[in-house]
């Protein structure tokens, strides 16, 4: 294991993430927030100076691999977290420390469960900081690193790291160099940013919420900063935002393809089709079970539409509570939240080409059960796809599930009942926010016991990190010398 | 600059490390997955699955949008559809490799249609390089510049050579011959010295001059020169084929082959050699073949390990010169620890000429690169440029230019006559200037070697 390089890449992030902590002190000082300027300075010195230290050591030549990239992935996944829990901590705003490193990690995994009953009594400083980690934790962090600073030049080395993050089956770069593809990334992501920021700042709404809801549906996070969501906003707000998260559910090398000119190529997406297929499904489908809720037919569907986007991809805003909606649009909403968006989105979830991809594999096996000679193959825009590719999502699909129940079983000890405890695992662990009951979309994560919020802030890492970082942790063939521990050679 | 390179075997795969470390985007095609996957974990690039001389794959690799398309793939035809179908997506330059010595011919005649910038013959080139060797036996190493009339050769200074304990600025003064050492590899060291440096017993030096002046120093060095009158070629590859044509009347050459087939068809291509069917990897063979009167053998078979063991047993026979073929220059410090001290490597010469085009590309004002050649396994980078006509640093005096550290202005060449520098010399336009640099430091034009 190459801890040099580990350090130096966790090192460097925290720096990134103290920088990014300081326009928190200027808001604070612009709404007159004093008392909060001192442990949000305290914070970004803690941060920095345990950046800087672990930049000291350097790295030298020596050659990493996927391992030391997802370790380091994992690693800095969890410091970050505990590291941007310091102001929530400081500042008194959110005593438990555990209940802070719970809101941070769902800030930075973007899944916007919170653990605040009442969010408007946040000071507008770390309201700022608590829907900036959506927006960081959207396309990455590592991947931003990569983004401002090439971490190798000519070896292809940092590919590992952008691997270890970015979600999906198969992760492939833009353009030959990491470097450039990690900058693209975030060239497109600040661009649709800005993008629904006037939109939204059209729409009249004020600057801070305009802020804040970009970051949360950026990153399809969900944190906003009133008690009922997006609930209070315009019907215009509403549909913008809507809008926005289904396009931050896309795959961003779509929008690649489209910006180089290339829309027939754009537009073979078969996952494009099926994720937006989906999503128009399952509002018709909704719109049509609740029509009796609401007083037009437009507005139904705008509601509808709302929901199913913010649950699809992962997002978690609400516009009203679905927990009061009838029970066959509430499975709709469940299985939503097991499929997710795009692979090479923001969003969270199963992703659609995994499901897709396992579909036609299912199918495959059936047609070689009906006819053991014929050969047949599994194809995705046209392209073969790989056994190996297969296997990988096979595997993340035996270690979602085991992982899913493991975490259903300490969940359950709060005897919140099954929807309950159901809900709150799924929810987390693919990054959505709200689940049923007492963690519906009006309610919070607040009275779940420490334990269960301990294996819910992991699930939501796993989630994020798309499982294999955080197995390469607790894997013993990880950490010994290259497998060449003194075991293996008796 | 943006470069498709189509086929990820020996010569992809080098010249991906070296592109990609000269900073270049690249974009590799290949049909086995596998080594795809190597080179995206090992070099920064882009990797499509494919059949590069199919549209599908040259689309998808946005071949048109390149600066430069490389087809590398072991079949020569395929190279060459590779060309016409990049040419025709918009592609300005092609490279190929081809290597058939039929088809070789008919290239300049195919060059406009083929977009061809640049035929790369990775077995012609380094028959070259190994005719160069048997003419001048002396040099470990040999590459020429200016036309072959500058060189840089490599020697070991043995114990006794009267060098051993001088300082570089003597050199001049105890031969009377105008070169220069520009580089010195002392065991795992490599340094490029200055006035003061000090050579040792045992230290391999590089020397920089006329071609006429080298033989002058090997004289005066008391090497011992023989002319070479018969060579032994071990392995009947195309690098045997291209080098017994060109020692044709030179010298007796012999072609120890173990393929009956292929012996028949080198029998009748080279009337002028000797042909034997045997296995050349047998010491009795080679000793019944006439290893004893050899003046010199060239181990020219498909795999490494052979070529090194052969050279071994023939320099421990005590053949004068033996040239050892590489493929896998990883392992070349070892080999030349073992004995074998003169390596040619096909695929790095090739690689050599394709940097140094690219280079040339990347730097299309004056002052650019005309020849490279790496020397010191790799480690040193000799580099010919041409001198623009205008520059703040013509017909200053070299003492009062300030060059980056590293830099060694080797060699001048004043419409054709060498020059090796001192401090009053200066450069003028239209010369070209040999500069010498360590490889950790890349250079594509010859501005980029003085301090701005």
């Amino acid at each position: 294991m190459n801890y040099k390089i580990i350090a130096n890449v966790i090192g460097r992030i925290l720096c990134i993430e103290a920088v990014f902590l300081l326009p928190a002190a200027g808001i604070s000082l612009y709404y007159g927030e004093y008392g909060l300027i001192g442990p949000i300075v305290i914070s970004v010195l803690l941060m920095a100076s345990a950046g800087v230290l672990l930049l000291l050591p350097k790295p030298g030549p020596t050659p990493y691999y996927a391992r030391e990239g997802f370790v380091a992935v994992a690693l800095t996944w969890l410091m970050i977290s505990i590291f941007g829990a310091l102001p929530f901590f400081f500042s008194g705003a959110i005593p438990n420390f555990l209940d802070c490193v719970f809101e941070t990690i769902s800030g930075f995994t973007t899944t916007g469960a919170s653990i605040l009953t009442d969010v408007e009594a946040l000071p507008y400083g770390l309201l700022y900081w608590r829907s900036f980690t959506h927006w960081l934790g959207g396309m990455g962090v590592l991947v931003f690193v990569l983004a401002v600073h090439p971490m190798s030049k000519g070896s292809g080395q940092s590919v590992y790291l952008l691997r270890a993050e970015s979600p999906g089956p198969e992760v492939s770069k833009l353009v030959p160099k990491t470097h450039a593809s990690a900058k693209i990334l975030y060239g497109m992501y600040i661009g649709l940013s800005v993008l629904q920021f006037i939109f939204l700042a059209i729409g009249g709404m004020p600057w801070f919420d305009n802020l804040t809801t970009v970051f949360g549906t950026a990153g399809t996070g969900g944190f906003a900063i009133r008690g009922d969501s997006m609930g209070g906003y315009s019907a215009y707000i509403q549909v913008v935002v809507t809008v926005f998260m289904t396009l931050f559910g896309v795959n961003f090398s779509v929008y690649y393809l489209l910006v180089m000119g290339k829309i027939k190529q754009a537009l073979r997406n078969e996952e494009l089709w099926l994720y937006l297929f989906i999503q128009a499904a399952a509002t018709v489908l909704i719109a049509w079970n609740v029509r009796s809720f609401f007083p037009s037919m437009g507005q139904t569907v705008q509601q509808a539409a709302f929901q199913v986007s913010s649950i699809m991809t992962t997002t978690g805003f609400a516009t009203t509570d679905f927990n009061l909606w009838p029970e066959f649009s509430k499975w709709i909403i469940l299985i939503l939240m097991f499929i997710g968006a795009s692979a090479g989105s923001t969003g969270g979830g199963m992703k659609v080409s995994r499901v897709l991809l396992m579909a036609k594999a299912a199918r495959r096996e059936r047609k070689r059960a009906v006819n053991p000679r014929e050969i047949n193959v599994v194809r995705m825009d046209g392209k073969l796809v790989e056994d190996d590719t297969m296997r990988g999502i096979w595997m993340y699909l035996s270690y979602y599930l085991f992982i899913m129940l493991a975490s259903m079983v300490v969940v359950s000890t709060n005897q919140f009942g099954v929807e309950v405890t159901f809900s709150a695992v799924v929810s987390c662990l693919n990054n959505i926010g709200p689940g049923f009951g007492v963690c519906g979309p009006a309610g919070s994560f607040a009275s779940f016991n420490a334990v269960s919020k301990v294996v819910l802030c992991f699930d939501m890492l796993l989630g994020r990190l798309e499982i294999i970082p955080f197995l390469m942790l607790i894997a013993p063939a990880a950490w010994n010398k290259r497998g060449l521990h003194r075991r293996y050679w008796r | 600059m943006r470069i498709v390179i189509i086929g990820d075997g020996k010569v992809g795969v080098t010249l991906t490390e070296r592109l990609s470390k000269e900073g270049h985007d690249l974009v590799v095609i290949d049909q086995n997955k596998r080594v795809l996957q190597e080179a995206t974990t090992q070099y920064d690039v882009l990797t499509i699955h494919g059949n590069g001389a199919t549209l599908k794959a040259q689309k998808e690799a946005d071949v048109g949008r390149s600066d430069l398309m490389i087809a590398a793939t072991s079949a020569d035809e395929i190279n060459m559809l590779c060309c016409i179908l990049a040419r025709k997506l918009g592609v300005p330059r092609t490279i190929a490799r081809v290597r058939n010595p039929e088809y070789t011919e008919q290239l300049s005649f195919l060059k406009e249609d083929l977009g061809l910038s640049m035929t790369i013959n990775p077995e012609y080139t380094a028959a070259m390089e190994i005719l160069n060797l048997i003419r001048f036996p002396a040099a470990l190493k040999r590459d020429t510049f200016a036309k072959g009339r500058a060189e840089i050769i490599e020697l070991k200074l043995t114990p006794d050579s009267f060098l051993c304990g001088r300082k570089l600025y003597e050199l001049m003064q105890l031969t009377k011959i105008q070169v220069l050492i520009c580089a010195v590899e002392r065991g795992e060291k490599v340094m490029i010295p200055s006035g003061d440096f000090q050579l040792c017993a045992n230290d391999n030096i590089y020397v920089t001059g006329s071609s006429r002046n080298m033989a002058a120093l090997v004289q005066k060095m008391n090497i011992v020169e023989r002319k070479i009158r018969s060579v032994i070629l071990i392995g009947g590859s195309r690098i045997a084929f291209y080098l017994a044509m060109a020692l044709k009347g030179e010298c007796a050459v012999k072609i120890v082959e173990i393929d009956e087939q292929r012996c028949q068809e080198l029998a009748a291509t080279l009337p002028f050699a000797r042909v034997v069917h045997a296995d050349g990897t047998q010491p009795e063979t080679l000793i019944s073949e006439g290893l004893a009167e050899a003046d010199a053998v060239v181990t020219l078979t498909d795999i490494d390990e052979v070529n090194i063991v052969l050279s071994m047993f023939a320099t421990r026979f005590g053949v004068y010169k033996v040239i050892t073929k590489i493929n896998r220059i990883e392992y070349n410090d070892l080999a030349l620890k073992m004995g074998v001290n003169t390596i040619v490597s096909p695929k790095s010469i090739s690689c050599n000429e394709i940097v140094r085009y690219v280079r040339a590309m990347d730097n299309t004002s004056d002052g650019s690169v005309l020849t490279l050649h790496r020397i010191v396994n790799e480690k040193v980078e000799a580099l010919e440029f041409s001198v623009p006509k205008n520059a703040p640093y013509l017909d200053v005096p070299l003492k009062d230019l300030k060059f980056k550290p590293g830099i060694l202005v080797a060699c001048i060449n004043h419409k054709g006559k060498i020059i090796i520098p001192g401090g009053n010399d200066s450069l003028r336009g239209g010369d070209t200037v040999i500069v010498v640099a360590k490889s950790d430091q890349l250079y594509s034009s010859l501005n980029e070697i003085f301090v701005s």
